[in-house]
């Protein structure tokens, strides 16, 4: 009886632990595909065979890429596959092997990070887009004590969400512009530091924070905040959104008629509809 | 290395577990004698965030005790906010491992054989006694493992603590905060470290947990050898 009971006991724990597992890996967010067996799908000499090509693209390319999808897929007879994140889990995808045939990521150091460990083909690497970093504050509610970055050391403002300077670009951004504005130290101690630009939304819009600083395409996508200033040119390092074909993309025809089309004319207009600018230019280094 | 990481998580995990325990129970002994039409409305709500994903929790703790949130306006009054507060930490744990203990406390008490309750009643055993003497101690083995399993998934807790509670080191940075936050930035190290004082607090807390079950088991008056 006390046998079969502890046994009975020991079942019931291991269900237990089984369940923890299971639910622990419901939290993660975005999780690396399946690696597939590298060479399977080898390079084809023709380009008509229709290919199924993954696209890693930063978070904030999320509205823009959907449209650029639709355009591209009715032209071309290759389908996309997207896998949006942060850039610091794109890169760290590519680097354990996903399956990823583009890239295209909202800062450099990801990208650089990869080509040092000749994980993209280096020719196709472009630097394609630039954004804004704006300071963005709630619309509607009691009246705002920030104007402009100025402002932010003021009293009145207690909170300011920025990305995790760490591991999220704009949050990077953010620090740089607000150091060699020579606010970091004053507002150091007032900052929430988010995992991704979309969570610095959320608090500015739900009123949260007295502030927030993004990109200026991700303020242009709520109506729930509004853009009071731009970092100046200079107090940080230019937002570059550079895209590099995978090495171990085993579709380089597909992944080359893709690069084209984002460097294409009507890829410029979607990209400037939603707020980034164009830069074209192959990165020398 | 900064240590905070260890204190908030256990604080807060305690802290939640302790919480989760006590409501969880109140939930299931509620539950367990209610058979009226919105039973099934209330199950389904306490099983809730179980079934959403940790963030949307977090997005609705956040507007509910948020600056213009229900809750976030009544606390303003009293001059307190939540928000990215330790206490914070501690609600969205607390929500997420709820749901774990309250069901599992519901089904052990469904377990208990009715007999025996009603065989107190008739010598005029108060409810309450009947519940803390017979239904808890008989339905204990699943109490245990509820516990357990709210211990672990407060400890585990990462979508609503980010959102609802901010990562702010030293306050609100959890273990799980930290190791997403030292993984995405590419230090891995310092993340492994991390994952392996978690598995080990997780594990410890387990086996502990299972020891000390098993040595109340053995003690006579308890467990099914009542029935005997």
């Amino acid at each position: 009886m006390l046998i079969a009971k502890t046994k009975k006991m020991n079942l019931c724990l291991i269900i237990s632990l089984l369940c923890i597992f299971l639910l622990s890996g419901c939290g993660g967010g975005s999780e690396a595909p399946a690696a597939t067996p590298a060479g399977e799908q080898a390079d084809r000499q023709d380009a008509i065979i229709p290919q199924e090509l993954t696209i890693s693209a930063a978070a904030s390319l999320s509205d823009v890429m959907e449209e650029i999808k639709g355009y591209y897929e009715e032209k071309s007879v290759h389908t996309l596959i997207m896998n949006y994140g942060s850039s610091g889990s794109l890169q760290q995808q590519i680097e354990q092997g996903a399956p990823v045939d583009v890239f295209f990521s909202a800062a450099q150091r990801q990208m650089n990070a990869l080509q040092e460990q000749g994980l993209i083909y280096t020719e196709s690497r472009v630097d394609l887009l630039e954004n804004d970093v704006v300071l963005i504050v709630p619309v509607g509610g009691a009246e705002t004590a920030v104007q402009d970055f100025a402002s932010l050391a003021g009293d009145a403002v207690r909170l300011v969400a920025i990305g995790d300077p760490d591991s999220v670009p704009a949050g990077r951004y953010a620090k740089e512009a607000l150091s060699s504005l020579g606010l970091w130290e004053a507002l150091e101690q007032r900052l929430i530091l988010t995992r991704d630009v979309r969570q610095v939304l959320t608090y500015v819009e739900t009123g949260n924070v007295d502030a927030g600083i993004v990109y200026r395409t991700d303020a242009l996508t709520s109506t729930a905040v509004k853009v009071v200033d731009t970092a100046p040119a200079g107090s940080h390092a230019p937002v570059i959104y550079p895209a590099a074909i995978v090495a171990n993309t085993g579709k380089r025809q597909a992944a080359e008629d893709f690069m084209a089309f984002l460097q294409s004319d009507l890829a410029k207009d979607l990209f400037e509809q939603h707020g980034f600018v164009f830069i074209t230019g192959t990165l020398e280094q | 290395m900064d240590t905070t990481p260890l204190w908030i998580s256990l604080r807060t995990a305690l802290t939640a577990t302790i919480a989760a325990f006590i409501l969880g129970l109140i939930a299931a002994r509620f539950m367990y004698a209610y058979r009226g039409r919105w039973r099934g409305v209330m199950d389904g709500l306490f099983i809730m965030p179980l079934v959403l994903p940790p963030t949307v929790v977090g997005f609705l703790l956040l507007v509910t005790f948020g600056r213009h949130g229900p809750l976030g306006q009544m606390l303003a009054l009293f001059n307190t906010s939540v928000i990215f507060s330790w206490s914070a930490t501690v609600i969205a744990s607390t929500i997420v491992a709820f749901p774990l203990m309250y069901r599992t406390a519901l089904g052990a008490f469904e377990q208990v054989d009715r007999n025996l309750l009603d065989a107190a009643r008739t010598m005029g055993v108060p409810e309450i006694s009947i519940f803390t003497r017979i239904t808890i101690p008989l339905a204990w083995p699943g109490i245990a493992a509820g516990t357990i399993l709210a211990f672990a998934r407060a400890l585990g807790e990462f979508g609503a603590t980010l959102m609802l509670a901010g990562n702010i080191p030293g306050r609100t940075q959890t273990i799980p905060l930290a190791i997403f936050f030292l993984a995405e930035s590419g230090q891995r190290t310092k993340a492994a470290i991390w994952v392996l004082v978690i598995i080990i607090i997780a594990l410890g807390a387990i086996i502990g947990m299972q020891y000390w079950t098993n040595r109340q088991g053995l003690m006579p008056a308890r467990g099914k050898e009542g029935k005997v």
